[in-house]
């Protein structure tokens, strides 16, 4: 091949030079090229190299379907491989370069593996490399691990990046009555259509201008054409997306969209993503998505210079190239002709070899009928190809034409990947050789070639009358076809008994050998073709070479095309970058954090965060210097000496309101609630229907019909939604209100001897709190100074006197600069989440660790809160056999045997002697114990403390510290009659 | 995605909502005999077709609602409020 | 049967490939088999092959409604480990990786199992205690290789995932199981269906059951697409299709509830990730290794509503590809080439069944959840035993379906009753 650009002619922009590099070669184009176009016209040839056999590519297309021209641009964190340069926008500065080669694609060592090539056949692989040649002795995976090493460097295509992508990218969302997907001349005139009958319409297209086919026309007229519709389509309101491509349809009319908003750029400008995924919600969607040019299988079909003849036009016309001097044109269809006369217009010489009969002479044309390419001579170029002849049934082998170019068209393949997206299984054509769009009950149309329809003048009108059909009216539909001529199928020219690299998936090697092969094999179906061969798994999804493997097989088979079948497409149409369809929900905006309303105030303190589910809460309050251990036993020392405040308002608060909110909550916690005192709070637990412990927390009754109820910070959401399920699914009769107040309640936790002066100090009226007027779990509404309303609820977590005090979110900050103003001077602190921890364990009150969603109320030491009087969710099911025996797991204490020692939780618990098995139990918590000077733990322990008590147990960690050995004690490890509570 | 028309709301995506599950179990009473409820809360139909489920919208009017929807095509046939009440209020078919 | 060693992959690549032949016949149906297994993926086609294998027994057919191993076993994100912690759960996939080590000298298959670490993030010590208690019982029955990993050695092995300190879930450890990796998925099936072919197992694709004829508590015979077939024993092994053959054969509800889990490929790359990692906190869920081809294997959570069509939907896909930004920020630019979905069928504990059924020579295989690719080889070893011996074996004794009404739940993430919650 010896592409030139021509002196004139083309749509780029001629007076707009634009430099680039090829492996680091700078070269210019213009605005207008693509990255392809642009190579070619400085007439490169080899631009890639093959998956398995590093075989030399060139361009072989001029669009999405291309398998020659796959390479790298950009550098460092910008890197992008397998770019497909035909789809790629020439920019000031892009830098190219070839990639699976080495040292470069020109020449490329892995070029030796084509001389092995006969040994790498379909599925070879799944054939070898087990163990040690050459029968494959041994066991294991060992060896075959070797071999993946070299196989893995070997497989791939381009290098990826392993520094984070510095681009952005944004989620957008689109709404309209007509989705029209390209802008063509089918497109176009659909989106004129449904524009000017009122509709609110969005056209997408994936090229960077308009028009489709009409761009790859020479002369005005088209042009004209193209520029009428366009304007009419922007009077009529149509809003009109370029470089954007509508990469699958999902359900109920949505289609995936991807903005390429500035990969033609150097670089985003600061504003700009780089590439926008939109989300479309369409009543119609109407396909104008074209066809595909296919080729056929003959020996060295793929080397640089053989590309469709389709593709040649588009060089010629649209970037005003001629891409060979003298050119074999093969064809078995009449597309090709007006090609041929073009590029012979054009200067080239040019040899029409049409597959049919008969066909007519043209001038300036050498004309050949019913002859075939065989086999392609060359290596990294073209220098003429073998024709072949069908004689007797039979090709036989015909003269050799010289050439630089050959041009194949096998065919067109109308693009119904969308709508297979959908399910909608394509439908044979014998007449056209293609697979059409099959039947769909959704509002989903295809319009022009994609619809099979092949001259321009029926693709508008296919345009229009699908639109028209969409919305219920009447239509002639133009009919598939539309050549003088009928095409004469083929897909596979060879001799009888040879076997020519014919390829058929270019992309990923695959030979019309392998696919014999497969058959060979019993591998008939086509998606066991797909699956041994590879066929259609390359990156453009067996775009151009489904076809002829389906072909391959049904001629093996003895069957038609349609009888073989086809595999489904599936999305996206076009790759899409993994940045894109997470959009902005990165870094701080994945999972976005919640932030309590003390959240800075606590930052402001001191804090180390840790993470709580969704939230950040205090871990603990480092001193300087301290250790987290040093800091969270002063803290829970603190607390159990003085006082200590905690934030607690990331707990999930209910208001359960309503003259049936008691029996409500009767329902939902095992033990009873319906009498519970206004002003009082009750500790309750809530199962799921199997009767495992769903959540615990404390509810607060506020007044008769108003209960606050709390859940822990991880359930939050779940009881939430359980509390409407059932108001609204299974008990609708009951006259109860939830609401989720979490948000709107500030809290914190004051706990320790001095934290009722604490409180008192920072009330209005300090004599709200006295013992006998709020006792232990009483809850009473009162101010704080600087009239801020507040509820206060006298409940402990830590075992000491304690209360949590709650405000209206906005006077959180106020809380607390008041209460740590009290608690400060008298030597308290701020507690985290640590020492919660060591306070809580100490006293065996369960959290999450502990009620992990398998364990029961008997299991956790609570089964006597259970009600004997009432029922309650989860009641019966927690009575099955296996739930109530008694070598079940029971909550217990845990000190270490030589109080010195310390474990950790997640140990298993186990006899002495014994280290294989599950273990007797497991450790959920550990903590050092400030009040008891130790290390102490929660754990399950088959049979519980009695059994265990005095016997030797070993706390095992093997996958961090080994064995411990620990004793058995109660869960209530300190304070164990709960005296200091009601202190 | 799938558009769930929520009676409240209107034609939401579904990713606002979140899937319950099969709406067509009774669920027993509290004290009802174990069978009954082993069978309620481990049994399912898992129809292939046309199915009566449950949704939340949960990132919406968090109302629960009954959806007929097919669980091969994801066609919805139907959408109403999951409270009797409340869709005999709205007028739905019951 | 050609069999297949580096030596015939060579003599075969000189004399032209014409030695070799289908990799399993395509016979008629007869009209009686002694064992039928409904299901021509990856369970049933183990189980076939293991009847014949372990048991010597003959006479042996697989139905396969489409073309085999064209269900979840050619869906699948292709992970192989056994980092199971409960009792039953834990054995069953320790024999199955067992399995696993030497199944492609078993098979005379490569199915390209490579144990190249599963290593499971973790981000506070909460979750380095919970993986601890699992890793650690791991240790005690059976599996060296289980690891729990500080950050120096992560950072040393996979240097380039986010450790960013101001990440929104830093990571703290991991817990790594050495011997766990991948396997290329449509090998096991073809491999299982050469080996049990070479054996005798008739394996017969199209051929849908359409109705199950009962002579009382017993099966008697199965009418097909391809006729009527009379059976001594029978066995589903049909995911996703499992309440429908089970309504089939008259016999009501189930303990399953059918979902989809989408699946997703990039491009093929040089070589990115040699591990496969897994990320799950704050409510994501997301799992990713690189395929011996170069393509970034990756998959999350199911689509969250029940489902029998095999396709996915966008919410999840930008979930997943959100999770993937966040364990592996290169990925922004990698490009996804492929996503599709396959349906699970999810049990309400989140654990498989291998049982007996209400019918005297029905058996079951079924719920596999999405862990099912894994659990393949063991799941025919003992479907094949159980239908053989007509009793479970103990491996298999809770794995049946009345465990709900004793109350026995193996449910590793203990989300209780909601299969949508399972994994």
């Amino acid at each position: 091949m010896s592409a030139r650009r021509l002196e004139s002619g083309g749509r780029i922009d001629r007076t707009t030079p634009i430099s680039f590099t090829w492996d680091d070669k700078s070269l210019s184009g213009f605005r207008g090229d693509t990255l392809a176009s642009a190579l070619m016209a400085n007439n490169q040839r080899v631009l890639g190299r093959s998956f398995k056999y590093h075989r030399p590519r060139g361009i072989m297309s001029a669009g999405v379907e291309e398998s020659g021209a796959i390479v790298t641009i950009g550098r460092g964190n910008r890197t992008d491989p397998n770019i497909k340069a035909t789809m790629q926008e020439l920019y000031d500065g892009l830098e190219a370069r070839g990639q699976n080669a080495w040292p470069n694609v020109r020449r490329d060592i892995g070029a030796v593996s084509g001389l092995f090539s006969r040994f790498f056949s379909a599925g070879f692989y799944y054939k070898t490399f087990m163990g040690l040649p050459p029968f494959e002795w041994g066991r294991g995976t060992g060896l075959w691990m070797q071999y993946e090493k070299l196989i893995r460097k070997a497989a791939g295509m381009g290098a990826a990046s392993r520094e984070a992508d510095p681009d952005c990218y944004d989620h957008a969302h689109g709404f309209c009555d007509v989705l029209v997907v390209g802008a063509g001349p089918a497109g176009l005139n659909a989106a004129v259509t449904a524009a000017e009958a009122g509709r609110d319409v969005l056209l997408v297209e994936q090229d960077f201008e308009l028009g489709g086919d009409f761009l790859n026309q020479p002369g005005p007229e088209a042009e004209t054409r193209r520029l009428s519709l366009i304007a009419a389509a922007e009077k009529a309101g149509v809003q009109i997306m370029t470089r954007t491509t509508a990469f699958g349809l999902y359900d109920n009319g949505t289609a995936g969209l991807l903005e390429r908003v500035s990969d033609h750029l150097p670089a985003p400008a600061a504003h700009q993503p780089r590439q926008r995924f939109w989300t479309v919600r369409a009543g119609a969607t109407i396909l104008a998505t074209g066809a595909l040019e296919r080729s056929v299988a003959f020996g060295n079909n793929d080397r640089p210079g053989v590309m469709t003849v389709s593709a040649a036009r588009t060089y010629l016309n649209r970037y005003g190239i001629l891409p060979g001097e003298r050119i074999v044109v093969a064809t078995n269809n009449d597309s090709a002709h007006v090609t041929s006369d073009e590029l012979a217009m054009a200067g080239a010489q040019v040899v029409l070899a049409d597959a049919r009969s008969d066909v007519a002479r043209r001038d300036r044309i050498s004309v050949r009928s019913g002859v075939a390419p065989l086999q392609v001579l060359g290596g990294a170029s073209v220098s003429g190809v073998k024709l072949a002849q069908h004689r007797d049934g039979a090709w036989r082998r015909a003269e050799t034409e010289s050439c630089d170019l050959l041009l194949v068209s096998g065919g067109w393949s109308p693009v119904v990947n969308l709508l297979s997206h959908r399910g909608a299984k394509p439908v044979w054509n014998a007449e056209n050789a293609c697979f059409l769009p099959g039947p769909t009950d959704e509002a989903v149309f295809a319009a022009g070639s994609a619809a099979g329809i092949w001259n321009v003048d029926a693709c508008e009108a296919s345009g229009i009358a699908v639109t028209k059909t969409a919305f219920g009216e009447s239509a002639t539909l133009p009919e598939p076809g539309g050549w003088q001529a009928p095409i004469k199928p083929l897909y596979e020219v060879r001799l009888p008994d040879t076997k020519p690299k014919a390829f058929v998936d270019p992309q990923h090697d695959v030979t019309s050998v392998d696919v014999r092969l497969a058959h060979q094999e019993g591998f008939v179906s086509v998606e066991h073709m797909k699956r041994y061969t590879t066929l259609g798994m390359a990156t453009d999804q067996g775009k151009m070479g489904n076809i002829i493997g389906l072909a391959l097989m049904a001629e093996a088979l003895g069957k038609d095309i349609p009888e073989v079948g086809t595999t489904r497409f599936r999305p996206p149409y076009t790759p899409v970058a993994i940045g894109a369809l997470a959009g902005r929900n990165v870094q701080g905006h994945f999972k976005p954090l919640r932030r309590t309303p003390l959240h800075d105030w606590k930052l402001k303190e001191g804090a180390i965060m840790t993470d709580a589910g969704l939230w950040h809460r205090p871990w603990y309050f480092a001193r300087s210097g301290e250790t987290i251990t040093e800091a969270y036993i002063r803290e829970a020392t603190t607390v159990r000496e003085t006082v200590g405040i905690c934030d607690v308002s990331s707990l999930g608060k209910i208001a359960v309101q309503g003259p049936d909110a008691g029996e409500f909550l009767n329902r939902i916690y095992v033990n009873g609630f319906g009498k519970l005192a206004i002003g009082k709070a009750r500790y309750g637990i809530m199962l799921r229907d199997d009767g495992m412990v769903m959540d615990d927390g404390t509810t607060w009754r506020l007044a008769d019909n108003d209960f606050l109820m709390t859940t822990t910070t991880t359930n939050a959401g779940k009881v939430m939604v359980w509390l409407e399920e059932l108001l609204q699914t299974r008990w609708p009769d009951l006259r109860v209100h939830v609401t989720s107040v979490s948000d709107q309640w500030g809290g914190a936790a004051v706990a320790g001897p001095q934290s009722r002066a604490v409180i008192a100090d920072c009330l209005e009226g300090a004599a709200i709190i006295s013992d006998e007027a709020l006792p232990f779990m009483g809850v009473a509404s009162a101010r704080l100074k600087g009239d801020i309303p507040c509820l206060i609820a006298r409940i402990s977590f830590s075992g000491e006197l304690a209360y949590e005090v709650y405000v209206p979110a906005g006077y959180g900050v106020a809380m607390m600069d008041l209460l740590w103003g009290a608690a400060e001077p008298v030597g308290g602190c701020l507690y985290g989440l640590e020492a919660l921890g060591a306070l809580r364990i100490e006293k065996g009150h369960v959290t999450g660790a502990e009620l992990d969603g398998r364990m029961t109320l008997d299991d956790a030491g609570l089964g006597k809160m259970a009600s004997s009087k009432k029922p309650f969710i989860g009641n019966v099911l927690r009575q099955r056999p296996e739930l109530t025996r008694a070598d079940r797991p029971q909550l217990v204490g845990i000190f270490p045997k030589d109080r010195s020692q310390a474990f950790n939780g997640g140990a298993l618990l186990s006899v002495p002697g014994e280290d294989t098995g599950h273990g007797e139990g497991w450790v959920t918590a550990v903590t050092h114990s400030p009040a008891l000077g130790h290390w102490i733990g929660l754990g399950y322990i088959v049979g519980g403390h009695a059994a265990w008590a005095g016997k030797p147990v070993i706390a095992t960690d093997p996958v961090r510290k080994g064995d411990v050995e620990v004793e058995i004690v109660s869960p209530h490890m300190y304070d164990p009659k709960g005296e200091r509570m009601y202190g | 995605m799938i558009r769930i028309s929520c009676p409240f709301c209107g034609p939401r995506d579904h990713s606002e909502f979140s899937y319950g599950g099969d709406g067509s179990i009774t669920y027993p009473a509290l004290d009802a005999p174990m069978q009954e409820w082993h069978d309620a809360v481990f049994l399912r139909e898992n129809i292939c077709g046309v199915q009566i489920e449950t949704w939340q919208h949960v990132n919406g009017c968090r109302m629960w609602l009954l959806v007929e929807r097919d669980t091969m095509t994801h066609e919805i046939h139907s959408v109403r409020s999951a409270h009797p009440g409340m869709a005999a209020a709205l007028g739905a078919e019951q | 049967m050609t069999r297949f060693t580096a030596w015939n992959v060579f003599w075969q690549g000189m004399t032209g490939q014409k030695g070799w032949t289908r990799q399993w016949r395509d016979p008629e149906p007869k009209s009686h088999y002694d064992v039928i297994v409904v299901g021509g993926g990856l369970h049933g086609l183990a189980t076939a092959y293991y009847l014949s294998k372990n048991h010597g027994m003959k006479n042996i057919a697989v139905l396969e409604k489409g073309w085999l191993g064209g269900g979840n076993a050619g869906r699948n994100t292709t992970i192989v480990r056994s980092n199971y912690g409960r009792p039953g759960n834990r054995e069953f996939y320790e024999h199955s990786l067992k399995l696993w080590e030497n199944l492609s000298h078993e098979l005379n298959y490569n199915v390209m199992f490579s144990q190249r670490s599963h290593i499971a993030l973790l981000h506070s010590p909460a979750a380095i205690d919970a993986a601890s208690r699992n890793y650690n019982t791991m240790r005690r029955t059976g599996a060296p290789d289980a690891e729990i990993w500080g950050l120096d050695q992560l950072k040393k092995t996979v240097p380039h995932l986010n450790y960013a300190p101001d990440a929104r879930f830093p990571i703290m450890g991991a817990a790594v199981q050495k011997r766990a990796g991948t396997a290329r998925h449509d090998a096991v099936a073809w491999g299982y269906a050469r080996a049990a072919d070479s054996r005798g197992v008739d394996i017969i694709q199209n051929c849908a059951v359409t109705g199950v004829i009962r002579d009382g508590g017993k099966v008697t015979a199965l009418e097909t697409s391809r006729g009527k077939i009379t059976a001594g024993k029978v066995a589903f092994a049909v995911a996703g299709n499992t309440s429908r053959l089970w309504q089939m054969a008259g016999l009501g509800r189930l303990p399953i509830e059918s979902h989809k889990l989408q699946a997703f490929v990039s491009e093929p790359l040089k070589p990115l990730l040699d591990q496969v990692v897994v990320f799950g906190v704050g409510g994501a869920h997301f799992y990713i290794s690189q395929s011996d081809k170069g393509g970034m294997v990756f998959g999350g959570d199911l689509d969250w509503y029940k489902s029998y069509a095999q396709r996915g939907n966008l919410p999840m896909v930008q979930d997943v590809a959100e999770a993937a930004m966040s364990v592996l920020p290169c990925l922004g630019r990698v490009r996804l080439l492929r996503h599709w979905s396959g349906v699970m069928d999810m049990s309400m504990d989140g654990s498989h069944f291998i049982c007996k059924t209400p019918l005297d020579n029905l058996y079951l295989n079924a719920g596999w959840n999405y862990g099912g690719f894994k659990a393949s080889p063991a799941s025919g070893w003992y479907l094949a035993d159980l239908i053989a011996n007509d009793r479970p074996h103990k491996m298999i004794e809770n794995f049946d379906l009345k465990r709900f009404e004793r109350g026995l739940q193996i449910d590793e993430r203990g989300a209780g009753p909601d299969p949508k919650l399972h994994g």
